[in-house]
């Protein structure tokens, strides 16, 4: 067994997803953006891609040659992230290796009509009003924790996790694009026509997901969004 | 070019697919058996990348408008050219006019068609392939399309046909990786005994598995996992207990804990088992896979 002088356990905290891929499991939600910054600026080399999710961050390799490699690599990061924080200040993170919008300050902004059919359901879970829903979605900086489910498709979550609602008890078989919806904790706007069980809340006329545009996501894993109430502004 | 005269289930055009979308929420789609698409390229002289036909259970039949050079690998369809029947896995010349069938393989599911040049449909995010659970790439094929071929490469074939074994057609054995979730299962190396048989259930999305003989993959922990990333080869189980063999079209996240992943090498083989066919898991660790025989200290 391996003997460490703290609880840091390199095996526990980096675990193989096959030959070709870690499943790497940051000891709190905050290192997951951290590791994924890490990991974009000095890319590993053998490393194809890195897939944030809601604790954890798949990095996947070119081929199995990499995995050692890069496991020392993963290894390196994490143990770095549990040095005190003064060094690791955040500004080191180069601009530019992750979506454009990745400063709250500067969020991509959803303009969103609320006339979604679940808005009153929603109201009523919460015990709050439609007004406050609204206020509520549109008086936050969301950031995408990660992407799935179809191409495009953000799971926005929120600092202090408001408008935490259930999925709906039967899911619609469809959901129109632009649809912004509310599930688990998570917001979204559906790319493109699909089923879905989220509550919808609202509706925008911004396009998520376009295949001949750069970058064809609007939203992606890491960056904000500001949802805005169309119908108050004019 | 090409014509498309008919179809079997499902034809597509794909490559080695489109790696490095995650951060939108796009898999790698691709080839679902990545060492027969290859070796078809190599055949007539293409780079391993270049686009060409996965077919699936045979069926295609298609017409040249001029000469092209094809070869046709994975699942042995046999091949016919106007009447003459031609070998698998080997250079084949159409002249202008003739017509290609396939009819339906014995073993395996899935035939490759290389095309000297490549199939030069235009490319969906740097990639020709078609994603059949995003939707995104070339749309499936159809009687009556025409395909464009592109300018044949600078390498020319340097051997007629590759003597190469066909999917096996009993038992299938299947090399995995206990984990990322393995420590979600009361015994998850229950997984490699006995032997599970593919349910009629499988795509390119993923393969679904019944249990033939052995003991049921129980979970210990039962709260939901949070959404994750899901690697190529993923054997995801659902709360059913019938996992599932995540292939080149499988969604990049999931919520049901993986027990194990499929060696990279062994993905190829999980994607050309039929309905019905028995598949074996043996464990392998993931650094003896690696071409790092000494493993980590």
């Amino acid at each position: 067994m391996r003997s460490a002088p703290d609880d840091f356990d390199p095996d526990r905290l980096i675990r193989p997803a096959g030959d070709r891929a870690w499943l790497v499991l940051p000891s709190h939600r905050g290192e997951v953006t951290k590791l994924v910054a890490a990991l974009r600026i000095g890319t590993p080399s053998g490393v194809e891609d890195v897939l944030p999710a809601a604790e954890t961050v798949l990095v996947t390799l070119v081929s199995p040659a990499y995995a050692e490699s890069v496991r020392r690599a993963i290894e390196k990061i994490l143990r770095g992230m549990q040095q005190p924080a003064a060094d690791q200040d955040s500004d080191i993170v180069s601009r530019g290796t992750l979506p454009d919008n990745d400063s709250p300050d500067d969020p991509v902004v959803v303009p969103v009509r609320y006339d979604g059919a679940d808005l009153a359901e929603v109201a009523r879970l919460l015990g709050i009003s439609q007004a406050q829903v609204v206020a509520e979605h549109t008086g936050t900086v969301w950031r995408c924790a990660f992407v799935g489910f179809a191409p495009g498709f953000g799971y926005l979550e929120s600092p202090d996790a408001r408008l935490t609602v259930p999925r709906r008890s039967q899911a619609r078989t469809t959901i129109p694009a632009g649809a912004v919806a509310l599930a688990g904790g998570y917001s979204a706007v559906y790319p493109r026509s699909t089923p879905g069980g989220w509550h919808l809340i609202g509706t925008t006329d911004l396009r998520m997901w376009d295949v001949d545009r750069d970058p064809p996501a609007l939203i992606r894993a890491g960056g904000f969004v500001r949802f805005v109430d169309e119908g108050s502004s004019g | 070019m090409i014509v498309i005269e008919q179809v079997g289930p499902l034809a597509t055009v794909q490559d080695l697919g489109r790696p490095g979308w995650f951060g939108s929420g796009v898999g790698p789609a691709g080839a679902a058996d990545r060492s027969s698409f290859r070796l078809a390229n190599r055949l007539v002289g293409n780079p391993e990348e270049y686009a060409g036909l996965e077919v699936l259970l045979g069926g295609l039949v298609l017409r040249a408008d001029t000469h092209v050079t094809v070869a046709v690998t994975g699942a042995p369809a046999p091949a016919v050219v106007d009447a003459t029947p031609v070998g698998h896995a080997s250079v084949l010349e159409l002249e202008a006019g003739q017509v290609l069938r396939l009819g339906l393989a014995t073993v395996g599911l899935r035939s490759y068609l290389a095309v000297r040049g490549g199939i030069a449909v235009p490319p969906v995010l740097g990639s020709r392939s078609r994603d059949t659970l995003s939707g995104i790439g070339p749309v499936p094929l159809g009687p009556g399309d025409t395909l464009p071929i592109g300018p044949a490469p600078n390498t020319i074939p340097v051997i007629d046909f590759a003597p190469v074994a066909d999917p096996p057609a009993d038992i299938v054995t299947i090399r995995a990786v206990l984990g990322p979730r393995d420590d979600w299962f009361t015994d998850p190396t229950a997984l490699f005994e006995g032997a599970w048989v593919m349910s009629t259930d499988t795509d390119r999305v993923g393969a679904r598995l019944d249990r033939r003989e052995g003991p049921p993959l129980e979970r210990t922990v039962e709260r939901e996992l949070p959404t994750e990333g899901m690697a190529l080869g993923s054997i995801q189980v659902p709360p059913s207990g019938q996992p599932v063999v995540f292939l080149a079209d499988h969604p990049i996240t999931g919520g049901y804990p993986v027990v194990a992943v499929v060696l990279d090498a062994d993905v190829d083989a999980v994607a050309q088992a039929r309905p019905g066919q028995p598949v074996r898991f043996r464990p392998v660790r993931a650094d003896l896979s690696s071409a790092n025989p000494a493993g980590r200290a």
